[in-house]
Parts: C-alpha cells; sequence; structure tokens
C-alpha cells in the first residue's frame, strides 16, 4: 500500500469531517505538523475536538484554527502566553479540558495501546480529580484516567522511510509518538522521505504500522522562546 | 536584607546531591543550575530530555531542541532523548529524585497552587501536577509575600490546587521552611531576617 502522499491537502482527502477528534502532536511550537494543520484551516472543517499539548501561539501552529473558530473543544496542559486562547476560553466560546501533561501524553499511548483507562495518582485532591473514580492501591489514592481514541492523528517526525518508519530529531519528538499510536488514521509531515532500507532498523523511533498517510514539505519551525549566552561567557 | 533571586537559588542547589536525577520549573527554578559548582547533577526537561545543557550561543539556536519553558537549549554528551510518554513515565514512576517550582500559594498541610487563578489568569497545569505526584523530593521556591505585603505561605491554599499534601520544603525570600506534622517548621532564616519578621509574614501554623 502506497503511504506517501504529494501534499497535506491530498493526505488529509476524505479522512476530514465536522465534529470529529484529533489528536496533534508538537510541544509548544516545537514538533508540530505545520503543514498538515494549515491544510485543516483551508479545509474549513469545524467543531474539532483537539488534543494537544498546546494550542500553538497566536497566529500559527494550532492557534490559526482558533483564529478561524474551527475547534470546538481543547483537550491540553497549558494555555499559557496565548491571548487568542485564553480570551476563547474565559468568555466560553471554547471549551477547554485541562489534562496533567502526562496524564495527556498517557492517555494517548493508552488509547493506542488497546488501554482503555489507567490509574493515576497526578491530579489527587485537584479539580482535575473531580467526578473520576478514585481507587486506593497499597494505601495511597489513584483516580481513573481514560485512553484517548482519536478519529484523526496529525504528526510531525525528521524523517522517514517509504513504509512510515519514523525517526524524530531532538526534542521535537514528544507528543508524536503517543498522538500517533492513538489515531484510528494517522497522517505524518517529515522534513525528508529517504529510501526504505536506508534507515538503521535499531534506530526507528516510530514503527509504520502507526503510519498510514505520510508526506514531505518544508517547515517554517519557528522558535517561541529564543534564549541565548554571549560568546564571551564561555 | 531578604534573599533575592539569584540567593535562593542559590540556597536551592545546596538540597541536590551528587549523582541526581532533577527537574527545575520554570523562573527561578531555572536560575538553580547555575549554582549546582561540582556536582554532578542531571537536569530532566519533561517535553523529552535528560542532560539539559545552557543556552546556546548566539546563532546556534535549534528550534528543535527546547525546553519546557519553551526556550532554546543545547544538549550535553549524556543527553538523551525520549517522549512525552517516556518522560512522565519517569516522573510518576518515581525516578527524578526532586523537582524545584515556583508557587503562587502553598499551605502548612504541604497542598500546593501554582497553575490558574480562576476567572483571572489561566496558565494551565503543564507537567506540574505530574511532577509533584511523583518525584521524590518536592521543593518550593518563591517569594514569602505577594505585592500587596500579604503572607502567600498560608493555613490553607485559596487558589485550585496543583497537589494535595505534596510539598516537602519551602526556600522563600525570608527563609527555609519544612513541612511537618502539624504545620511548618523552620529550618533556616534568610541572611539579616529575623524570626519575628518570618513569622509576621507567614499566616500557616509554625511548629517548634
Amino acid at each position: 500500500m502506497k503511504k506517501v502522499y504529494p501534499d497535506a491537502a491530498s493526505a488529509l482527502d476524505g479522512l476530514l469531517q465536522d465534529g470529529m477528534t484529533i489528536a496533534a502532536g508538537g510541544f509548544g511550537l516545537c514538533g508540530i505538523p505545520e503543514l498538515l494543520i494549515d491544510a485543516i484551516v483551508a479545509s474549513g472543517v469545524k467543531d474539532l475536538t483537539i488534543a494537544s499539548n498546546n494550542c500553538g501561539v497566536d497566529g500559527f501552529g494550532l492557534g490559526k484554527l482558533l483564529d478561524t473558530k474551527q475547534i470546538k473543544k481543547m483537550m491540553s496542559s497549558y494555555v499559557g502566553e496565548n491571548a487568542e486562547f485564553m480570551r476563547q476560553y474565559l468568555s466560553g466560546e471554547l471549551e477547554l479540558e485541562f489534562n496533567p501533561q502526562g496524564t495527556l501524553a498517557e492517555r494517548m499511548r493508552a488509547g493506542g495501546c488497546g488501554i482503555p483507562g489507567f490509574y493515576t495518582k497526578t491530579g489527587v485532591g485537584t479539580v482535575v480529580a473531580e467526578g473520576k473514580e478514585v481507587k486506593t492501591f497499597d494505601g495511597q489514592d489513584y483516580i481513573l484516567e481514560r485512553g484517548i481514541v482519536a478519529d484523526l492523528s496529525i504528526v510531525k517526525a525528521w524523517k522517514a522511510d517509504e513504509t512510515g518508519n519514523l525517526v524524530f530529531r531532538k526534542t521535537a519528538r514528544n507528543f508524536n509518538p503517543p498522538a500517533a499510536m492513538c489515531g484510528k488514521v494517522c497522517v505524518v509531515e517529515v522534513e525528508e522521505i529517504v529510501p526504505t532500507g536506508s534507515i538503521d532498523p535499531d534506530l526507528i523511533h516510530l514503527p509504520g504500522i502507526y503510519v498510514h498517510r505520510l508526506i514531505q514539505g518544508a517547515h517554517e519551525k519557528r522558535i517561541e522562546q529564543r534564549t541565548v549566552r554571549k560568546r564571551e561567557e564561555a | 536584607m531578604p534573599w533575592d533571586r539569584n540567593q535562593m537559588a542559590a540556597r536551592a542547589a545546596e538540597e541536590l546531591e551528587d549523582g541526581m536525577y532533577v527537574n527545575l520549573g520554570i523562573g527561578i527554578p531555572t536560575l538553580v543550575a547555575n549554582y549546582v559548582g561540582d556536582k554532578d547533577i542531571t537536569l530532566q526537561s519533561e517535553n523529552g530530555m535528560l542532560g539539559m545543557g545552557p543556552f546556546p550561543f548566539e546563532g546556534d539556536e535549534d528550534p528543535d531542541l527546547i525546553n519546557a519553558g519553551k526556550q532554546t537549549i543545547t544538549e550535553l554528551k549524556r543527553t538523551a532523548y525520549f517522549d512525552s510518554a517516556t518522560s512522565f513515565g519517569m516522573i510518576r514512576g518515581g525516578k527524578i529524585a526532586a523537582a524545584i517550582l515556583g508557587a503562587m500559594e502553598v499551605d502548612e498541610k504541604g497542598d500546593l497552587a501554582n497553575w490558574m487563578i480562576p476567572g483571572k489568569l489561566v496558565k494551565g497545569m503543564g507537567g506540574a501536577m505530574d511532577l509533584v505526584a511523583g518525584v521524590g523530593k518536592v521543593i518550593v521556591v518563591m517569594d514569602h509575600t505577594n505585592k500587596h505585603g500579604e503572607s502567600k505561605v498560608l493555613k490553607e491554599c485559596t487558589l485550585p490546587l496543583t497537589g494535595k499534601g505534596v510539598v516537602d520544603r519551602i526556600i522563600s525570600n525570608l527563609g527555609v521552611l519544612d513541612v511537618v506534622p502539624g504545620g511548618l517548621k523552620i529550618v533556616q532564616l534568610a541572611d539579616g531576617v529575623t524570626e519575628e519578621e518570618l513569622r509576621a509574614a507567614t499566616e500557616a501554623t509554625i511548629v517548634d
């Protein structure tokens, strides 16, 4: 089965529908599927539920989908400095389900691994625990969290081979593997598609079984907080 | 004179022992890395990295290499990268010896609030709830009072909690306190700060 598509719009063809749930990789603006986000903006699909640690920044990444009001609900751990995200949430235009970051990552991983729920001590005694089953193991309380199975995963990797085996780069890996795992369909964008067989099988970070469609493209890779030190401090 | 940001960070660095794997939060906790000296400390960044290095030199920034505060950073020889689920597996699983975090409020039972002010400021908990639930020791670094002079070291937190009964030690601009049964115990006073001054700035019960 051929996985490689010419561009983001064709890779998403037939996969988008109003009201769907999408899991997106990335942390801040690092390792985000920029090209697929742009194509989803262009498609006009709406009432989306998006599971992603952040929602981009104003005007970039998933922030673009906030500007166009295509998102109904976010499942995230951090709003941070995204002014439009905070505005839409505080005004009630946007539903926001706060998830502790590790709980969100594990919910995606578990959903992709056929685990419908798991117990964690993260969030016990906080608003995160409200309405959730509490169970005591060995004298300690844990809350039940559900695995996430998304209709679609959108993911960014560094390299892929033509069968979808993926390699990530540095901290751009972040939520991409768990997001890829939890989608019924997973579309991946990479900086380079290399011939099958040219990646050492021992060095593949995510096997192609999780990848259904694949595109190669140029990425802006915007930096959110440029921090440097002067050379004379060396 | 109460401690300034750098003196608080330097005091927090004294908590770290050779060989520890440690997670530092955003703000003053980030400065702790400047004061670890010769101790062999490995810094974890919860977005998927062990062995976090200093900020890059100008021109060497890599958009694929950031810390949990989204700042550009560098790698070290010992660096390892991993995904977010693995990262929080090591946090939740108790493999990280200590976390040093900021706080909006802390109370005498070790409850911590540092992620939102309802109706006003929505930051999100990020990885803080996972860290305080999972790591070996939770050290809070904070100003003892707010800009109106009101205590942030309370009998009971008023803001939504990050964790319940999770704080082990508080390092403030006025000194060091431990969370013990019945309240907080003074461990150390900041240079030039009297016990009376610290007690006056503390709403929480102080026990001997």
